[in-house]
C-alpha cells in the first residue's frame, strides 16, 4: 500500500499529536498490552533464560544461514512442497503471479504477512487483475481504508471502534453508528467466510520454518490462516530468509516467547504446522531475500535479523505510543523498523534512527535480545558518515563541537548566556526555537558553578 | 581517595546549585575532591546525533583534566554513561580505557564505592523519583520494569535515609520523559508530549518535587511545568541528599 513519503517522522508525529485525546487513548491501549506482557513474562520464572536461549539459537541461525536454508529446501522438496527463491520484492511478486496465472486463478485470500506488505504484493496483483482479500481482521480493516498497517501485530490499533464502524457502514453496508466490537466482528466474519469458501488460492506468512523437518509454523489468533489454507487448492507461503529455526524442539522456546511478548497470551490460539500438500493440492513456499543478506553482511546490524516480529518493542516504545505507527512511513514501524529500514534505503529512512530517545526499553522487552537501542545509535553514526544528515544538522553540530571543545570558548558562550539553547542544532539557523514552543528555558543563574568555585573554593586554605 | 568532580557543561551553566550540593555531599563523606576548572563537555550531544567523530577534542580534554584522579564522579547519569561507553582517544587509548572503568555517577558512587549506610539529611516533602533511562537501563541504578529479575533501587535506598521524605508511587515507574538530547528539539512534538505525560504521573500521585539523578530530564520537565504554571518543582537528587533544615 502507498506509504507517505514527503514528510519525515517528526512532521508526521506532530500531525498525529495534534489530537491529544486520541494520542492518550492510543498510548493507553498499547501500554495496556505492555502491562499484559509484563504479567505474562513474570509468570514464568525461566523467562530471562528463555530469552537468552532464543537469542543464542538465532545467533546460530545467522551464522549458519546458508546450510540451514539448503537443509530446509531439501526437506520441503521431500515433503512435496515446491520451493522458489526470490532475491527482490519484484521477483517475489512475479513468482506469486506466475503460480496463480498457471492455475487461471484471479482471486486470492491472504492471511497476515508483513513480508507481502513489504513487497507491495496486493497492488502488484491488483494491477494484473487479481483480487486479494486480507483475512486477518486488522489487515482487512486497513485494506478497506486503503491504508497500510500501523503495527505488525495490531494492524489497526490506531483506529477507534467508531471509525471502524464508519468504514463498515461505507464498505459493508452496516447500520450507521454501529460501533460495538462484537457486532462489527460478526459482520466481518460473515464477509470473510464467503471469501474463504470461494477462493481457490490462499497465501500465508511464516512465523517459524523448521530446517530439520521442512515444515513451517503459522501463528494466528483468528484461525484465518488455517481457514484459507484448508479450503484452497493452491497454498502459497512467503517467508523472509531469517525465519529459519534449526530444529522442531526449538519451537518450545519460540512459541512460549512469541505470544507472551506480543499480547501477553501464553500461546497464540492457533500454532499451525504445515508440512505436506493434501491430495490434489499444490503447495509453494517462496524464500525471499529483499535486502536481508545485505543486513547479514553489516556486522553491527546483523542481529536485527533475529526478530520474530512480536511487536513488543512497539508497545513499550513511548515514541511509538505517542506518534503512531504510520509516522514511521515504513512497513515495519517502531524501534525494530527503525533499525531495519535504513538497510533497505538509507536516504529515505535517514530520519528513523533519530526517532528515539535511546531509552533502551525496546532492547529489554525483545524476546530474542536484539540490542535495538545500540543499533539505533550506530545507525546514526552510519547515516551521518554516508552524508544523509540534513545540512542544518551538520552545521549546528560543527558549531556545537567547536564551542564545547574548549573551556574558554565554552565559558564565553556560557557567559553570553544560555549556550545550550544557542548551540543546539536547528536553533542556530532558526528564528523559532523549538525548545521554547511548549517549554520554558531554565532560568540562567548569576554565575556558573566554575565561576563560583574559582571565587569561593579554589583559593580557600584547607 | 582523590575524587575528580565532573560537572556536565549544562549543569555548570544552568544548575550550579546541584553542582555545589554534589561537591558538599562528597566532602561530607570525607573524600578529597578536586574540581579541574578547565573541564568541558563529555561529547554526548554530538555522539548521540551521529557525530561521534566530532567529539575527539572533548575526549582528549576530558582525559587531560581527569587522568590523575582515583575516581571521577559526576551528577549526571547520562553523561557518565556516555563516558563509560564512548570515551576513546586516538593518542592515549590506554588512559581512556582505564578511565572508562573509574567514572561514576553520584548515586552509584555513594552506594557502590563509598557504601553509604546513613545520611545526615532532612527533606520533609513528598517526592517522586524520575529514573533517567541512561541511569536505569545504562548504569543499572535500579531494576528495570521490563525484566523478570529481583527488585533493587540505589537512588531509593539513598532517599530512604533522608528524614521526613515521603516517596510517592508512580503509575509508570520507569517511563522515559522524552528529553533525549537533540531529540528534544528535532522531535519537539513527541518530546513535549512525553514530558507532559511524565509530569502528570508525578502530579497525579501527589508529588511536591520531582527528583532524578539526571538534570537533563529535570530541565525538560521543569520547562513544561513552568510553562503550564505547575506548582511541582524539580530538584536534583544531590540537593535532597545534601539538604538540612
Amino acid at each position: 500500500m502507498s506509504q507517505p513519503t514527503t514528510k519525515d517522522h517528526a512532521a508526521l508525529a506532530e500531525a498525529f499529536i495534534k489530537d491529544e485525546e486520541r494520542v492518550d487513548w492510543h498510548d493507553g491501549a498499547l501500554w495496556y498490552i505492555r502491562e499484559k506482557r509484563d504479567i505474562a513474562s513474570k509468570g514464568i520464572p525461566e523467562w530471562e533464560d528463555l530469552r537468552e536461549a532464543a537469542s543464542q539459537i538465532k545467533s546460530n541461525v545467522i551464522s549458519n544461514l546458508h546450510e540451514y536454508l539448503l537443509q530446509f529446501e531439501a526437506n520441503l522438496k521431500k515433503n512435496g512442497i515446491t520451493v522458489h527463491w526470490a532475491d527482490t520484492p519484484e521477483e517475489h511478486n512475479e513468482i506469486v503471479y506466475a503460480i496463480l496465472k498457471a492455475k487461471e486463478i484471479d482471486q486470492m485470500v491472504k492471511s497476515k504477512s508483513m513480508l507481502t506488505e513489504e513487497c507491495g504484493l496486493n497492488e502488484y496483483l491488483e494491477e494484473r487483475g487479481i483480487g486479494v482479500i486480507n483475512s486477518d481482521l486488522g489487515e482487512y480493516i486497513q485494506q478497506l481504508d486503503n491504508e497500510p498497517p500501523s503495527h505488525i501485530v495490531l494492524p489497526c490499533i490506531h483506529k477507534r471502534k467508531e471509525e471502524i464502524g464508519e468504514l463498515f457502514h461505507e464498505h459493508l453496508g452496516t447500520e450507521k453508528g454501529l460501533s460495538d466490537p462484537t457486532q462489527l466482528t460478526r459482520v466481518a466474519r460473515k464477509h470473510l467466510r464467503n471469501v474463504f469458501m470461494t477462493r481457490r488460492a490462499a497465501l500465508t506468512g511464516v512465523n517459524f520454518a523448521v530446517a530439520e523437518t521442512g515444515e513451517y509454523v503459522v501463528c494466528t489468533n483468528e484461525g484465518n490462516a488455517d481457514m484459507g489454507a484448508h479450503l484452497s487448492e493452491v497454498q502459497i507461503a512467503s517467508m523472509g530468509l531469517e525465519k529459519i529455526i534449526p530444529q522442531k524442539k526449538h519451537l518450545g522456546v519460540f512459541l512460549r516467547l512469541l505470544a507472551r511478548s506480543a499480547t501477553g497470551q501464553p500461546i497464540t490460539i492457533y500454532s499451525s504446522h504445515y508440512k505436506k500438500p493434501r491430495e490434489g493440492q499444490e503447495m509453494h513456499l517462496i524464500l525471499v531475500n529483499a535486502g536481508r543478506t545485505r543486513q547479514l553482511g553489516r556486522k553491527d546490524f546483523q542481529d536485527s535479523l533475529k526478530c520474530i516480529k512480536c511487536g513488543a518493542c512497539m508497545n513499550t516504545c513511548p515514541v511509538y505510543r505517542k506518534s503512531g505507527g504510520l509516522s514511521y512511513h515504513n512497513t515495519i514501524s517502531g524501534p525494530i523498523g527503525a533499525i531495519l529500514a535504513p538497510n533497505l534505503d538509507m536516504k529515505r529512512h535517514a530520519d528513523l534512527p533519530f526517532a528515539s530517545t535511546l531509552c533502551g526499553s525496546c532492547s529489554n522487552v525483545c524476546p530474542v535480545k536484539i540490542n535495538i537501542h545500540d543499533q539505533l545509535y550506530k545507525w546514526r553514526q552510519e547515516i551521518v558518515k554516508e552524508g544523509y544528515a540534513t545540512n542544518t544538522k551538520v552545521f549546528g553540530m560543527k558549531a556545537m563541537a567547536w564551542t564545547l571543545s574548549s573551556s574558554d570558548k565554552l565559558a564565553t558562550a556560557g557567559r553570553a548566556g544560555r549556550w545550550f539553547m544557542q548551540n543546539v542544532p536547528f536553533v542556530v539557523n532558526n528564528k523559532l526555537n523549538p525548545w521554547y514552543k511548549q517549554r520554558d528555558m531554565p532560568e540562567g543563574p548569576k554565575e556558573s558553578f566554575t565561576e563560583w568555585y574559582i571565587k569561593n573554593e579554589q583559593n580557600k586554605p584547607d | 581517595m582523590n575524587v575528580g568532580l565532573f560537572i556536565p557543561c549544562y549543569v555548570n551553566q544552568f544548575y550550579p546549585n546541584a553542582a555545589r550540593a554534589t561537591l558538599e555531599l562528597l566532602k561530607k563523606t570525607g573524600v578529597n575532591v578536586g574540581y579541574p576548572t578547565k573541564q568541558i563537555c563529555c561529547g554526548q550531544p554530538m555522539a548521540n546525533s551521529g557525530f561521534e567523530h566530532l567529539a575527539q577534542d572533548c575526549n582528549n580534554t576530558f582525559i587531560e583534566n581527569f587522568a590523575s584522579f582515583d575516581y571521577i564522579v559526576g551528577p549526571s547519569a547520562s553523561c557518565i554513561l556516555h563516558l563509560k561507553d564512548h570515551l576513546h582517544s586516538d593518542t592515549q587509548e590506554d588512559k581512556a580505557t582505564e578511565m572508562r572503568g573509574k567514572v561514576y555517577e553520584l548515586v552509584e558512587f555513594l552506594t557502590d564505592v563509598l557504601k553509604i549506610e546513613s545520611l545526615d539529611a532532612t527533606f520533609p516533602h513528598k517526592v517522586g523519583l524520575h529514573h533517567s533511562c541512561h541511569g536505569l537501563r545504562g548504569l543499572h541504578l535500579a531494576q528495570m520494569s521490563e525484566l523478570n529479575a529481583p527488585d533493587f533501587s540505589k537512588p531509593q535506598k539513598l532517599l530512604a535515609m533522608v528524614k521526613g521524605l515521603e516517596q510517592v508511587p508512580l503509575d509508570r515507574c520507569d517511563e522515559c520523559c522524552g528529553f533525549g538530547g537533540v531529540f528534544s528539539v528535532s522531535e519537539e512534538a513527541v518530546s513535549v508530549k512525553m514530558g507532559k505525560d511524565r509530569v502528570r504521573d508525578h502530579t497525579r500521585n501527589g508529588a511536591e518535587y520531582i527528583t532524578s539523578s539526571d538534570l537533563s530530564c529535570l530541565m525538560h520537565m521543569e520547562g513544561i511545568l513552568h510553562r503550564n504554571n505547575g506548582n511541582v518543582k524539580v530538584i536534583h537528587i544531590s540537593e535532597i541528599l545534601n539538604a538540612t533544615l
